[in-house]
């Protein structure tokens, strides 16, 4: 699971894909997330590395991670796997 | 170090375009407290989900009607709409500040006189009432507001039988500008039925005729339409004094103020359209103030007003069950109140608040209720907090309708509480067991 190369991610929370022209605004939680995916980060260690920094145990973590992985994949902001 | 709380990721795409012109508020405040008690530990005690109805705000509400009213009109009486929310406890209240009992079934009925509501001031409304009703309202001499021929010959039989002389008064509807036009209920003005049952009524002398009634809709935006009412009902008064030398003791303009809450497809919102009491008022005095009538000796003013004193009082409590997405992508929340308990949720975009501080982000969302059935959705599309399995929310503006027209469908009714004027919750309605559903049910012998 990879983010695609060249798209923005600003600490302010906002994302910029050049190929679409397309903005997205995202919460603190999400921004992280991006980050962490984008310096190819799995998501086991995503989920440690949020899990010790916020109030949610892993299980909690996760289904709500590949939630926002779905939503990710709706905005094609994901690497396709081919 | 301490942890930070955790909101779920969010990602949403911005979409240029008109901003709003309204500036309205793109954040949701949250709404942690009712009258002093924590959402959070009501819900703890009494369980998700929650009626809560606060004493003080039907309190504060009658009082403010009353005087707009009064301040406007000599003479005032509200009888409270059973129908609209007849909880005993909610019932009580209306009468300790002074309302009648305005109903429209022996059940109803039966309701008010336990309440400790004397018969004389008990308005007997409504298409179905059995001749056993009848004779109970007879007999106790309540004010019978009949609504077809065939109900006024059962009390004209009825009186024959008890050699009383029931007090009457007809319901009239009519043309007042607005569509749809209200004319399955009563007689109608303008075809002449109105006057025929006053005629047949007063040429028969077995019926005491004391007033005159409308109803002309529900959730009434239009202040104007009660002024027409208020006039041709001062006009019949009127025209009945002239030809029979009859005093009509009381025109009752009926309900249907609307409540601050806002209907599905409204262009803006409730809270800036609804009129006020004063401006209902103004209208409804100046139409029979305005009118032939002798303003020494004018009728008295009756008002059913329903869910325009009792919507605000009323707020419901509940959690987030689940949250997933649809093929579209689109968000959705189940919660656990859906349209078996929020019947008013097919008519109004119900207000609805997170229960604990939430971030600036929101998602469009549909908010489905718990039901196993596709047309259980609290709203359609609502901009609402990223909440999560477990977090409480309320919904605002609830009393009126929901507490009667709620179906003990595929879940039980819950808890109902009242928050006494020091804010104490007392339970006025224990939730439904499954002993309360199974005790009405019989399984013949070859099923045992």
């Amino acid at each position: 699971m990879q983010i695609k190369k060249n798209i923005a991610v600003s600490e302010t929370g906002f994302v910029f894909d050049p190929t679409s022209g397309e903005s997205y605004s995202i919460n603190s939680e999400g921004q992280e997330i991006m980050v962490l995916l984008k310096d190819g980060k799995t998501a086991e260690e995503i989920s440690e590395t949020m899990c010790a920094e916020y109030e949610i145990d892993k299980a909690g973590f996760e289904k709500y991670f590949y939630d926002f992985i779905g939503m990710l994949r709706q905005f094609q902001l994901i690497e396709t796997e081919d | 170090m301490e942890k930070k709380q955790f909101e779920r990721p969010y990602i949403k795409k911005l979409q240029a375009g008109m901003p709003s012109k309204f500036g309205m508020k793109s954040r949701v405040e949250p709404l942690t407290h009712i009258e002093d008690n924590g959402v959070g530990d009501l819900i703890k005690e009494f369980g998700s989900p929650l009626f809560v109805i606060s004493e003080n705000t039907i309190r504060d509400t009658y009082k403010k009607a009353l005087h707009a009213f009064s301040i406007r009109y000599p003479k005032v009486q509200f009888a409270w709409s059973y129908k609209t929310n007849y909880l005993d406890a909610v019932c009580r209240v209306f009468h300790q500040e002074g309302s009648w009992a305005e109903v429209v079934s022996g059940f109803e009925y039966d309701k008010a006189l336990g309440n400790g509501v004397k018969g004389s001031q008990i308005i007997f409304n409504g298409p179905d009432k059995t001749d056993e009703d009848l004779k109970k309202a007879v007999e106790n001499d309540s004010l019978i507001h009949i609504d077809h021929f065939d109900e006024m010959y059962s009390i004209l039989a009825l009186s024959e039988k008890s050699g009383k002389k029931p007090k009457v008064a007809i319901r009239v509807n009519m043309d007042t500008g607005v569509y749809p036009m209200w004319d399955r209920f009563g007689f109608n003005y303008e075809n002449g039925d109105a006057w025929d049952a006053i005629n047949r009524m007063m040429i028969n002398e077995k019926l005491e005729l004391v007033g005159l009634h409308s109803h002309i809709g529900t959730y009434m935006m239009s202040t104007n339409s009660y002024k027409v009412a208020a006039g041709k009902l001062a006009d019949l008064a009127h025209g009945i004094e002239k030809k029979y030398g009859v005093h009509i003791k009381y025109i009752d303009i009926g309900g249907g103020f609307a409540s601050k809450n806002t209907l599905k497809g409204a262009y803006y919102p409730g809270t800036d359209t609804t009129p006020s009491f004063g401006e209902y008022a103004e209208a409804i005095s100046s139409g029979i103030l305005n009118s032939e009538l002798d303003p020494r000796n004018l009728p008295t003013l009756i008002l059913e007003t329903g869910r325009a004193l009792i919507d605000d009082a009323g707020w419901l409590l509940g959690t987030v069950i689940a949250n997933k997405r649809l093929s579209s992508g689109n968000r959705a929340t189940i919660v656990d109140v859906g349209v078996n308990l929020m019947f008013t949720s097919f008519w109004y975009e119900h207000e609805i608040f997170p229960a604990a501080p939430v971030s600036e982000h929101l998602e469009e969302t549909t908010l489905y209720g718990p039901l196993c059935m596709n047309i259980d959705v609290l709203r359609e599309a609502i901009a609402f907090p990223l909440l999560k399995k477990g977090d409480h929310f309320v919904i605002r503006r609830v009393g009126a309708y929901n507490m009667t027209q709620w179906m003990q469908f595929i879940t039980l009714r819950p808890n109902v509480v009242l928050l006494d004027t020091e804010g104490k919750p007392h339970v006025i309605r224990k939730k439904e067991t499954m002993q309360n559903i199974t005790e009405q049910e019989v399984l013949p012998g070859h099923l045992t």
